[in-house]
């Protein structure tokens, strides 16, 4: 990085420079940097307009929330890129994005043991707005979505898998490659699958389902049941609680679930 | 039956899934309909059906059609029953599978059980009438038909009227906040442009940048959320911002990391901090372009990655080598381990427990037996014993 260099020479130097941009019409980075400024000064007062008339309008209404974050995507903005930026500082977007991905972080490490770090978008859904309380501010499945984007960088594994209609949430650093998501999307319709149904279905020969099968059960991502009638089948625990109102009473899913 | 209207079943945007039930029938009144085999799906602005053998067969009925609905008990050979009353259909309804019926009431027959918390759930959203505060893009049909076909309460029509009027005031502030929103994205793309504009010129050396002229331009960059699109190696993505932070952090974590052994993960550190600000919360970029500065600024922790792409913070004292050492005589101790029985025996997060005993693997420590009941690490006999 050169600094403007001192003496007669450099001077006389930059002084020539300046004057052939000038002539060719075009305009120096340093000036176009004062303009920026000039103009993140206004920007910085129009936004704060906008946040003194619709700010709650943004807390409040999800949808809203979701057209706002995909305008700012249209034009290459990332309104929840810092805390510092203005976009968190006066609309408070940034606030509650971040307080949701700590919620996010809490809810998959509770529930690790029991599912392998895989959760339905439904499930954890369920589960953060448990953990607000009433009278918190109304959580889309969408803001969890963007939530958990903004987490992955922070290296722990953090990804979304779509399945079926939804989606899984993986948080740990397990390596799920397309292999492993055919068959997690196969497995989310009844919540298990076996190695007949991976071979009708996807066409594999019998090794490559078995091999992305295991990895799955080592994981923890998957159970094995030896003892269903006909072959084994692999289950998934991240889909148990789609299949609770089916065969537990409510009652008794509730005290299931710590 | 005729309050029904053919569906594609995806949710609108601002619409969202309460809750699904296999195995449900229906009946226009008392008699069954062809219907007989589906998953009933609630959500906060509407009740659908989707014929479970032929998915593209899907009927949907807005909430707001809804007076109220009754639960009817299952008996000997019979399922049991939701009731749910309907006001008459809209004139400008979407056509659906039955022109007209003689029934102002439908049937929801449970034949895989499930119709306890599909009951609660339901009422809950026909109290909360949550698809007003939400416009899901497409009109609310909100019943003002003064020949209403079954019971219904004079009250319901005059709360009715209030939450019409509602609905229009938001749909009015919504729409203006959206116009107010689309002029200041103008503005913002203005400053996008310019911002590329510079960094092209920064690249062709186009004028001459002093690095604190370099520096402003990326705290503008991250005041506007915009990517850096210039990479340097002074300071990577950092700002005066994240320096200021990563000395913060340093004073911040220095006790928590001692309680834990010199080492946590970053998600870890994420909602450690946060959780102490209650406000002004860090991004997750925030924190790691802090935390890449750590080292650099001579601080007394360091950000650590590992092969995995796990990341965490280690006070600058702390030796992961070393523990290693003191991992695998804990190991031997025990004949072998896994990465939870090593976690739980030592007090560690299962994510870093893992990490070290692939370290030690790494460095030749330990070997990994790798099955179907778990990865298990034993001492490296190969190397000790050859």
């Amino acid at each position: 990085m050169h600094r403007r260099g001192g003496g007669a020479g450099a001077i006389a130097k930059k002084k020539l420079a300046e004057a052939k941009y000038k002539e060719r019409g075009t305009v120096l980075a340093e000036d176009q940097l004062a303009q920026m400024s000039k103009q993140l000064d206004m920007f910085k007062t129009n936004l704060e307009e906008f946040a003194s008339k619709h700010k709650q309008e943004i807390r409040k209404n999800p949808e809203f929330r979701v057209q706002f974050q995909d305008m700012c995507a249209t034009i290459g903005v990332d309104p929840l890129a810092s805390g510092k930026g203005f976009w968190s500082e006066m609309l408070g977007v940034g606030d509650f994005y971040y307080e949701l991905g700590v919620q996010i972080i809490e809810v998959c490490l509770a529930l690790k043991h029991r599912n392998g770090g895989l959760i339905t978008l439904e499930e954890l859904h369920q589960q953060v707005l448990k953990g607000r309380g009433k009278f918190a501010q109304e959580v889309s499945q969408d803001d969890l979505l963007r939530a958990i984007k903004k987490l992955k960088v922070l290296g722990s594994g953090f990804g979304i898998i779509p399945v079926g209609g939804t989606y899984l949430i993986q948080s740990v650093p397990a390596e799920l490659n397309m292999d492993h998501t055919v068959v997690l999307q196969l497995a989310e319709k009844k919540g298990y699958v076996t190695v007949s149904e991976i071979k009708s279905s996807l066409k594999w020969e019998v090794e490559r389902a078995k091999q992305i099968l295991e990895h799955l059960l080592k994981e923890g991502m998957a159970w094995l049941d030896t003892q269903a009638a006909g072959e084994p089948q692999y289950w998934l625990p991240a889909l148990f609680t789609e299949l609770y109102s089916q065969e537990i009473t409510p009652e008794e899913a509730k005290e299931a679930i710590p | 039956m005729d309050r029904f209207s053919w569906t594609s079943g995806l949710l609108e945007l601002g619409e969202t899934l309460v809750l699904q039930q296999r195995g449900v029938r229906l009946y226009d009144g008392e008699e069954k309909v062809k219907f007989d085999s589906g998953v009933l799906l609630l959500s906060t602005h509407r009740l659908i059906w989707r014929d479970q053998k032929n998915h593209e067969c899907c009927i949907a009925i807005p909430l707001s059609q809804v007076v109220f609905i009754e639960e009817q008990a299952a008996g000997i050979g019979k399922s049991a029953k939701i009731v749910a009353h309907l006001h008459p259909a809209s004139s400008n309804k979407e056509p659906g599978p039955f022109q007209n019926s003689k029934y102002s009431y439908i049937k929801l027959s449970f034949k895989e059980h499930g119709q306890i918390e599909f009951f609660r759930r339901f009422s809950e959203e026909i109290t909360q009438r949550r698809w007003e505060n939400m416009p899901a893009g497409q009109t609310m049909q909100v019943n003002k038909d003064p020949q209403a076909g079954r019971i219904r309460a004079v009250g319901i029509v005059g709360i009715e009227r209030k939450l019409e009027e509602k609905r229009k005031e938001t749909d009015k502030n919504i729409s203006e906040a959206f116009e107010d929103l689309s002029k200041l994205m103008e503005k913002a793309k203005e400053m996008v442009e310019l911002s590329k504009s510079i960094a092209n010129k920064i690249k062709e050396k186009q004028g001459d940048i002093t690095e604190d002229e370099t520096i402003r331009f990326k705290s503008y960059l991250l005041s506007m959320g915009i990517a850096n699109p210039v990479t340097r190696e002074t300071h990577g993505s950092g700002t005066h911002y994240h320096m200021q932070l990563a000395k913060q952090l340093a004073g911040m974590l220095q006790a928590p990391l001692e309680e834990r052994g010199g080492i946590m993960s970053l998600t870890e550190v994420y909602c450690l901090v946060n959780r102490a600000r209650g406000l002004e919360l860090l991004s997750p970029e925030d924190l790691v372009n802090a935390c890449k500065m750590l080292e650099p600024l001579k601080l007394p922790l360091r950000l650590r990655i590992f092969d995995s792409g796990v990341m965490v913070i280690e006070l600058q004292s702390h030796n992961e080598e070393e523990m290693v050492a003191s991992a695998l005589e804990t190991v031997s101790e025990k004949g072998s381990l896994t990465a939870d029985e090593f976690a739980k025996l030592v007090g560690m997060s299962v994510l870093l427990a893992k990490e070290r005993l692939l370290l030690a693997e790494k460095m030749g420590h330990l070997c990994r037996d790798d099955s179907v009941e778990g990865l298990r690490f034993y001492p490296n006999l190969f190397l000790t014993q050859s």
